[in-house]
């Protein structure tokens, strides 16, 4: 536990986190998880957050030294892509039982895991996952992976973070420094090159990364590792003979970012590739960072050149939505996606922001935010449940962007939807994926249930007739009511 | 007498089971104002919240004591006090179903005592809410266990005991946890058919069936109520349907002398029959037209169907009454069963399985076992071995997030039968292989002819 706290101490202290620089040694050391209230808590665990960060490395077996609750409830159910290995939807947990825990076989249960594994899917490594309850019985998953790394000839790595630890955020960077202090630098490649690069953070969420490397493909640019999204436990191994790095989605893992520079000299930048400004701006730090690692300066002339042209391909194709989207009205409501690029592509075709959480945005992000918005009451920390379903109800937007969290708060207050976190179904990276975005927004505001929902039930209507005696007791009135009614009826169901 | 296999394995492989407190806090969800409540990680309740959430498609409640690593050193009873007097404040609810879980287990909490002291400490405050505890640890059971232990501490904490005046109309029903939204909906309607007042707890027909509040509510709306819970020692019978439900039903018996009757399954032409029988004995009423109906309408669809079936091999992989009532089914139509996994051997339903024998253990047994059948039956995250098997893959049970609809889908009694075979049968349909001369070739490689093996010649 010990060394555990230690590491904590070290990702709390990370002094290139931007929340940190405004703190003073003392706050610092403090840390930035909250403690949490119990039964108003929500969110992950670390072992959650280590595995969202490590899970997506394709040909890793995952094992989760634990009982069932810790796997067994949240297995396969993320929407990174592979472009190759399956094993790591496979899942993989020791499942411990109440006598094993008693027992203490817990060690020897892995250590047989461990075999098992090797001898049936012949993995490059397995990852091993400790939990609160192997944590609290005190096995010793450091000692285990290292005697089953010497006895059976693979990489078995320990990933230290149990979820008592404390919140999922901290759990991506306990993964990050597994991966420091255990596969980066392992293996030494025999092809590297001035054009290569890591991009970190990327998780390949619906395949998206496949819309940006192309361009990248096409400068010349070759992506050593992709960590975590579609990556190969080799590529991992030996990213650190890449010239320069990009990170991706600020806070998770910029620990892993910072140690690589200091530790292998690979210069980074945070960049985005959600939105157009976005897109093009990270593909220009790139070809700058190679350029000051001595790539030929050419580069940077191509690169502008792509973008301009990729820009005005992607432009022209938003412009085609303007008359349909423009003057509608969104609520943006994420956590971790650097959301002001996005804010500006959805303005510049016409959309106005009604709000957007700035819960996770640096203080650079908000800057930028306020700028573009020109309001600053719309930008809102966080909030509660009943807030949101009340805005919603009363039509205050056209559509809310958010994660599956508030997901059913939009649907049940009647509100058009789209899930832009984890589990979302399309990719929106890159300019095409902006593009995407914007389709799916239209499809999701102009979808024609919309209409219907929202309409009260015909006989809840109808009511005032049924009290009129005349309709019931005339003949002639009760057949036009019977019309009235047959009329509103092919209205609401009808050719719209 | 079906042979039992253990696990040998020490890495399970794609797990088939899901965590008891899930299965506890799934049953709190079918109560009326319901706040289960998670004793244990934050991390253990979000996912737990996110698989709900996948399967429902529907806002869930539930909430975590939110242990840390200090909570864990020292116990983690403040947590609990803490947690339980939050929710009373924030949301209100008229139940609190604390589940543990396998973290405040290994350390050996003594939750019971720990929720009497938040009681009695707290008497004024939490007026209005009851508090009980079900006993759930991850290393332990699964969905089934941990339903059936909410069901009984509800029971137990909250039934007014002693032997009371019977009501003559009035039944008590304990659903398993494998009957779906739609299948307890019907099981209401039928009950009502003969004039009698069903109360069913856990009803989850009344909470997760998916519709439109207008307001927002953070407990659970609709469900058993908490009034209905205490007056349950007033019904003049209980049913139970499911294995796993004998017990909640012998405590409601110790407590108020309510007699019951167990129903392993509801599903199938017999089962059926017995039930509707049963009604019809104790409201003394016969059985109404359209139930009748319903029985022509489910012998049509045996006659239809059967073609489908016969010969046919099942793999199953699901928690042993709902593995019961599937295998049962498909073994009336005809079919075998060629795999049959299960999440655990405490069951007394497996030795009625009609398998040769009954593995327990998850889907990489199942994908082991279950190469060369017609249909894997399991839920959703049979997927990739279905993939991989090429073999379809029916989606039953918890839980089933790549499909839309599944609680509303009846599967007990003369319709559910029914529609559970038109279901199957258009599975089987849609994977039909078309006739290929090397497939008929007369010497083609032979396999020797084996009992559980389709003839190559039939087309399926
Ligand atoms: S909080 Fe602990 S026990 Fe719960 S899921 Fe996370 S690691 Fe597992």
């Amino acid at each position: 536990m010990t060394s555990l706290s230690a590491k904590i101490q070290d990702v709390f202290d990370e002094p290139a986190c931007d929340n940190n620089r405004g703190k003073d040694a003392k706050a610092r050391k403090e840390g930035c998880s909250k403690p949490l209230t119990p039964g108003a808590a929500a969110g992950g665990c670390a072992f959650d957050g280590a595995k969202i960060v490590l899970q997506p490395i394709t040909d890793v077996a995952h094992l989760v030294h634990a009982p069932l609750a810790c796997e067994g409830n949240s297995w396969d159910n993320r929407g990174t892509a592979s472009s190759g290995p399956t094993l790591w939807r496979t899942s993989f947990t020791t499942d411990l039982t109440e006598l094993d825990v008693v027992m203490g076989q817990g060690e020897r249960k892995l250590f047989r895991a461990i075999r098992e594994i090797k001898e049936t899917y012949a993995p490059p490594a397995v990852f091993v996952y400790l939990t609160c309850v192997t944590a609290l019985i005190g096995d010793d998953i450091e000692a285990v992976c290292k005697r089953a790394a010497e006895k059976f000839g693979l990489a078995v790595v320990p990933i230290n973070a149990p979820g008592l630890a404390g919140s999922k955020n901290l759990g991506n960077k306990l993964a990050a420094e597994a991966l420091l202090d255990h596969v980066i630098g392992t293996v030494e490649p025999d092809d590297a090159g001035p054009y290569d690069i890591n991009i970190l953070g990327e998780f390949n969420l619906s395949g998206e990364f496949w819309l940006v490397k192309p361009l990248l493909d096409r400068l010349g640019i070759r992506v050593r590792a992709c960590i975590p999204g579609d990556a190969r436990y080799i590529d991992v191994a030996s990213a650190h003979r890449a010239q320069a790095a990009m990170l991706v989605c600020s806070s998770a893992l910029i620990n892993l970012a910072r140690k690589m520079e200091e530790r292998w000299d690979i210069p980074f930048f945070e960049g985005s590739f959600y939105g157009i400004t976005d897109t093009s701006e990270a593909l220009r730090n790139i070809a700058e960072l190679l350029v000051r690692k001595g790539a030929d300066p050419e580069i940077l002339d191509r690169t502008d050149t792509l973008i301009a042209e990729q820009e005005a391909i992607a432009w022209k194709k938003l412009e085609a939505y303007r008359p349909r989207l423009q003057g509608k009205r969104v609520l943006l409501n994420t956590g971790g996606v650097k959301s002001w690029s996005v804010v500006h592509a959805l303005m510049e075709i016409g959309m106005e922001i009604v709000g957007t959480s700035v819960k996770k945005s640096t203080v650079e992000d908000k800057e930028r935010i306020k700028r573009i918005l020109k309001d600053e009451n719309h930008m809102f920390e966080q909030m509660t449940a009943r807030d949101l379903y009340a805005m919603l109800s009363k039509h205050k937007a056209d559509i809310m962007l958010s994660g599956g969290r508030t997901q059913f708060i939009a649907l049940k207050a009647k509100t058009p939807w789209l899930d832009i976190n984890q589990e979302r179904q399309h990719p929106y990276a890159g300019y095409d994926g902006m593009v995407e975005l914007v389709r799916q927004i239209d499809l999701a505001i102009h979808n024609p249930i919309w209409g219907q929902v929202r309409e009260p039930a015909p006989w809840d209507c109808q009511l005032a007739l049924e009290d009129d005696p005349a309709s019931t007791k005339n003949g002639t009135a009760t057949v036009n009511a019977f019309n009235e009614f047959a009329g509103a009826t092919a209205h609401h169901f009808g050719d719209r | 007498m079906v042979r039992i296999l253990r696990k040998i394995k020490s890495a399970a492989v794609n797990p088939l089971k899901s965590s008891q407190p899930l299965g506890a806090a799934f049953a709190f969800l079918g109560v009326e104002g319901a706040m289960p409540l998670f004793h244990g990680g934050q991390g253990c309740t979000s996912f737990a919240l996110v698989l709900f959430v996948r399967h429902f498609k529907e806002a869930i409640p539930l909430q975590t004591t939110a242990m840390d690593e200090v909570a864990t050193i020292l116990g983690g009873a403040d947590h609990l006090e803490e947690a339980i007097l939050n929710l009373k404040t924030r949301t209100k609810p008229k139940l609190i179903g604390v589940c543990t879980t396998a973290l405040v287990e290994t350390r050996g909490e003594d939750c019971a005592s720990d929720i009497a002291n938040v009681k009695l400490k707290h008497v004024e405050e939490l007026a209005g809410t009851e508090v009980v505890l079900a006993n759930t640890p991850d290393f332990d059971g699964a969905i089934e266990e941990g339903w059936a232990k909410a069901v009984a501490a509800m029971i137990e904490g909250i039934t007014r005991s002693g032997a009371r005046t019977r009501q003559p109309k009035k039944i008590a029903i304990l659903p398993g946890c494998n009957l779906t939204v739609a299948d307890v909906e019907h099981l209401r309607d039928m009950v009502e058919s003969f004039g009698l007042r069903p109360v069913i707890l856990p009803d989850v027909s009344g909470s997760l069936d998916g519709t439109v509040p207008d307001r927002w509510v953070t407990t659970t709306y609709g469900g058993t109520s908490v009034e209905e819970i205490r007056e349950l020692g007033t019904a003049v019978q209980c049913i139970v349907i499911g294995e796993h439900m004998r017990r909640p039903a012998k405590v409601l018996h110790g407590l108020t002398g309510v007699p019951f009757a167990v129903f392993q399954s509801l599903t199938g032409l017999r089962a059926a029959d017995r039930f509707i029988s049963l009604l019809s004995a104790v409201s003394g009423a016969a059985v109404p037209a359209r139930v009748r109906r319903h029985r022509a309408q489910l012998e049509d669809a045996l006659l239809d169907g059967h073609f489908h079936f016969g010969g046919k091999k099942i793999a199953i992989a699901a928690e042993p009454d709902q593995l019961y009532q599937l295998a049962t089914f498909f073994t009336g139509m005809g079919c075998d069963i060629a795999a049959a996994v299960t999440t655990t051997d405490m069951s007394k339903i497996l030795q009625k399985v009609p398998a040769e024998w009954v593995q327990i253990g998850d889907l990489g047994d199942l994908e082991a076992l279950a190469a060369g059948a017609d249909l894997l039956v399991t839920h959703s995250h049979g997927r990739q071995a279905s993939r991989r098997l090429g073999i379809p893959l029916m989606r039953v049970g918890f839980p089933i997030f790549d499909r839309l609809g599944s609680q509303h889908k009846l599967r007990i009694l003369y319709r559910g039968t029914r529609d559970l075979i038109f279901d199957v049968a258009n599975i089987f349909q849609a994977n039909q292989h078309a006739p290929t001369p090397e497939a008929l070739d007369p010497f083609r490689k032979r396999e020797m002819p084996d009992e559980l093996r389709s003839s190559p010649l039939t087309r399926h």
